[in-house]
């Protein structure tokens, strides 16, 4: 019920959407390659093994996770992944109490620095992780935020 | 030009930092409690950096990155009035891109 009610949506907002960019804007590269799987996963090991096919991830001192240890206000939570790990590929970061735990997951060109921020909406108090693949591998750190009030109303 | 992507670039030390903002409401899906419908969610997907024209950074988004989205990151190589592009599209086929001179 719930799922078909989605792909009715989808539909009407593709048509929507292309007769409204139609001949505005080339169309993107990327299309095709949001991991729809991995943002529908309910926990963070299914995230992990939807986003990079692995489930084995090593915990790294050599990833710094940058975020308040408080959050008043749960909508607007900022996070930065700091990592001195060589040949980083992606960065993922994961709320692992959101109803959609992965936040964001980002592919990094060799030119770029282990260095990604972004601001996030929290539920409730939890654990944010962030995956770091370095050379192959996957690394992870971790850090618990507490939520004052919860970031789920819009 | 775009009316909804802000970007400040700079190059220190060879190294260029990217800030950017996107403005979107990045809702949930949600039940809407006077109608009792489901209000579907409305999120940026994907977001997609470049340098002159090299992609750089393809950030996937979900439903819990932020109302009105904040991206930083840092990469070699730039130098100052080379160009930064961005494109993000969202789950309802909304797009929009602009280029951006790096300072």
């Amino acid at each position: 019920m719930h799922s078909m009610y989605r792909r009715m949506v989808l539909k009407g907002t593709i048509a929507m959407g292309a007769a409204v960019t139609a001949g505005l804007f080339t169309p993107l590269r990327a299309l095709a390659e949001w991991p729809k799987t991995a943002f529908e996963a309910e926990a963070v090991e299914g995230v992990i093994k939807s986003l990079y096919a692995a489930s084995s991830v090593q915990d790294s001192d050599q990833i710094r996770l940058i975020a308040p240890d408080i959050a008043e206000n749960g909508t607007v939570v900022p996070i930065t992944v700091d990592t001195t790990l060589p040949e980083v590929d992606s960065i993922s970061i994961i709320a692992e109490k959101n109803p959609r735990p992965l936040a964001a997951s980002s592919r990094l060109n060799p030119k770029l620095e282990g260095y990604f921020a972004t601001r996030l909406k929290l539920s409730q108090t939890q654990n944010v992780v962030a995956v770091v693949q370095s050379r192959g591998r996957l690394y992870r750190a971790s850090k618990e935020i507490k939520v004052t009030v919860g970031g789920c109303g819009g | 030009m775009s009316t909804t992507i802000k970007v400040r670039a700079m190059v220190s030390a060879d190294i260029a930092t990217v800030k950017a903002i996107i403005n979107h409401p990045m809702t949930v899906e949600r039940l809407d409690k006077a109608t009792g419908k489901v209000v579907p969610a409305h999120f940026i997907e994907e977001v997609v950096f470049s340098h002159n024209g090299e992609e750089l950074l393809v950030a996937s988004c979900g439903q819990a990155i932020s109302k009105n989205p904040y991206f930083s990151f840092k990469f070699s190589g730039a130098r100052s009035g080379d160009t930064l592009g961005v494109i993000w599209r969202d789950n309802q086929g909304k797009q929009d891109r602009d280029e951006f001179q790096i300072r």
